[in-house]
């Protein structure tokens, strides 16, 4: 039998390894289909809020949309499907972002940590998966929503919602990295990270528009970075935005960065055991 | 050539030392086993090993690379068996086994080849394509061994591998970690509570307790020191007492202890003796009605080297722990 060397003489493990990030990607993929019930569940709640709150309400709005502080001619639904989406990748990345340490409470963080590969390679594997993960049910979502009649605008500016989504994910994924780098081994911690999902996801623009909030509220939703995610997500699928677009995208790039970074810091020094 | 070196080894988490200064080498092609009770410090050890967890103080060498300044170079040069399941569940035997070698960085041409021999080695044909969740106890610590291997290692930590198996799901392990020292020329280091599994396997054993090694030594010599055989004889009519003033003749007997109905004999030189003492027992006219012979295990040895059984053991480290964690809190 031919023996292999595996171990390539003194070569330190790189800090970007392509196969290694691959493999760690395509495993979230095949995951994410073998368990249907999660896909499935993931997928509901988004239809649900569409069918059940988008389209009563958008029926109220044909008879008088200014009592939703919308702009005059706008459908409720059109307004709503974007936060919806919004919503989508918001719930999916804080759960993508923990779980590269909820693989700790399975075991499989280990035989993945004492691999020869660096750490960040290792995250970024698993959160592309993550993201994949999350961007493709949003866009699923997306599907359904213009199925369901919403009027996306004609304009090549709809593309920013994919960097709209993709900086919203890398968002949320960074803070359920770091809540559960910090707070992971607690018990319950899935109720600690619904504790954030919940708020952040009302006390934002998701559902209804800024004027229509008590003034107070809207100085709480002005500083949740998912304000800006979703805010732009529409701005740029069906033209309405409370901020201006280039300001949504700063602010939700710099959240991005942020949080993405601090929760890289802290996956990189933390304890495999 | 050493393939694993340890000098003074120690690490504590606050004031509770979980290893104590250990020192001890293991030679290529050998399988050395830590026994100890659980909380030992055995897994501790394991942990520093596989560079998991950094030492408080000493020195350790895997393969010529040290733990904590050459920790890539260790973590190519080993294979690891976890104490608990850490193989993808939702995953079959096979995309494990290939997560694992792109992981290790195996040519993807090798891969394919690579499966197949692991898979064969450790009878898996057949079960390779279900996913592990849906596969036995047995099955499941059989693919963590075979991906423990995968990409040729020079040394593989196998911790606790047989626990929480039964007893013929154990003997199937082991027979393939013997096989798989005999094909693969490979080392390994395991750690056990189970006597038997050391016994069974190990060419030679460390003894650790309370974090600290307190004996090492083949399983033979290791036995040798508490003590040789006994013979245990039951006769039924010996009323003269010719028969043991016979035996007490013989020159490998070293000791006779009478316990009325039953004799304790300490031996040198085994079963071979018994055909001997039934020789006695006829020529006296002695009616036989058991011969025993009770080699000492190392239970015994744990004990007289610790002055407690494992279990006993066992139930104070586990307290002591509970304490700690309580401590943390």
């Amino acid at each position: 039998m031919e023996k292999i060397t595996v171990s390539g003489g003194s070569r330190t493990s790189r800090l970007i390894d392509p196969l290694p990030i691959y493999i760690m990607w395509l495993r979230e993929m095949k995951r994410i289909f073998r368990v249907k019930a999660r896909l499935i569940s993931n997928l509901l709640m988004p239809v649900l809020f569409l069918a059940f709150l988008g389209l009563p309400l958008s029926m109220v709005s044909m008879n008088g949309s200014e009592m939703f502080g919308l702009p005059p001619g706008v459908d409720f639904l059109d307004f709503l499907a974007p936060g919806i989406i919004g919503m989508t990748i918001l719930f999916s990345s804080l759960m993508g972002g923990a779980s590269v340490v909820w693989d700790k409470e399975f075991g499989f963080l280990k035989e993945v940590m004492v691999a020869p590969v660096s750490r960040f390679s290792i995250l970024l594997g698993r959160q592309a998966g993550a993201m994949t993960i999350s961007i493709g049910q949003a866009l699923i979502i997306l599907l359904i929503a213009t199925l369901m009649g919403v009027n996306l605008q004609n304009s090549p500016i709809v593309l920013l919602s994919i960097v709209f989504m993709v900086l919203t994910s890398a968002t949320f994924m960074g803070l359920g990295l770091i809540l559960a780098t910090k707070l992971g081994e607690m018990e319950g911690f899935m109720a600690i990270l619904s504790l954030f999902q919940m708020p952040l996801f009302f006390m934002s623009v998701a559902l209804f528009p800024l004027d229509l909030m008590p003034k107070w509220l809207g100085y709480i939703i002005c500083l949740n970075p998912f304000t800006y995610g979703v805010d732009g997500l529409r701005g740029a699928l069906v033209g309405i935005s409370t901020f201006p677009l280039a300001l949504d995208l700063f602010v939700i790039f710099a959240c991005a960065a942020v949080l993405a970074g601090l929760g890289t810091h802290f996956f990189s020094t933390m304890e495999a055991d | 050539m050493n393939v694993l070196e340890v000098e003074g080894l120690t690490k504590t988490f606050g004031e509770f030392v979980a290893v104590d200064q250990i020192g001890f080498t293991v030679s290529e092609g050998e399988i050395f086993g830590f026994l100890g009770p659980n909380g030992a410090g055995k897994s501790t050890t394991i942990k520093i090993l596989t560079t998991i967890l950094n030492p408080t103080s000493g020195e350790a060498r895997v393969c010529g690379y040290d733990v904590v300044r050459q920790m890539d170079e260790v973590r190519r040069s080993i294979g690891i068996v976890f104490q608990d399941p850490s193989i993808d569940r939702f995953l079959t035997g096979r995309e494990n086994l290939r997560y694992h070698a792109v992981m290790y960085h195996m040519p993807s041409k090798m891969i394919e080849e690579r499966i197949d021999e692991v898979l064969d080695l450790l009878d898996l044909r057949g079960r390779e394509d279900i996913p592990i969740k849906d596969c036995s106890a047995g099955i499941q610590r059989r693919f963590e061994v075979a991906r423990g291997f995968m990409t040729h290692p020079r040394l593989l930590f196998l911790d606790e591998p047989t626990v929480g198996l039964d007893m013929q799901a154990r003997k199937r392990l082991w027979s393939y970690i013997n096989k798989l020292r005999e094909e693969e020329e490979i080392t390994i280091f395991l750690t056990t509570h189970y006597i038997e599994e050391a016994d069974h396997l190990c060419d030679r054993v460390g003894i650790i307790d309370h974090g600290k090694i307190v004996a090492i030594d083949t399983p033979q010599n290791l036995k040798d020191v508490v003590g040789g055989e006994t013979i245990l004889v039951e006769a039924a009519n010996r009323r003269n007492g010719r028969f043991v003033d016979a035996l007490r003749e013989l020159e490998w007997v070293t000791a006779i202890e009478d316990g009325g109905q039953e004799l304790r004999l300490s031996v040198i030189g085994g079963e071979s003796r018994i055909p001997q003492i039934l020789t006695v027992a006829s020529q006296t006219g002695t009616l036989i009605t058991s011969v025993e012979l009770v080699r000492p295990s190392l239970e015994d040895v744990f004990l007289y080297y610790t002055g407690k059984t494992m279990r006993e053991e066992e139930g104070s480290l586990q307290d002591l722990r509970k304490a700690r964690m309580r401590r943390r809190r």
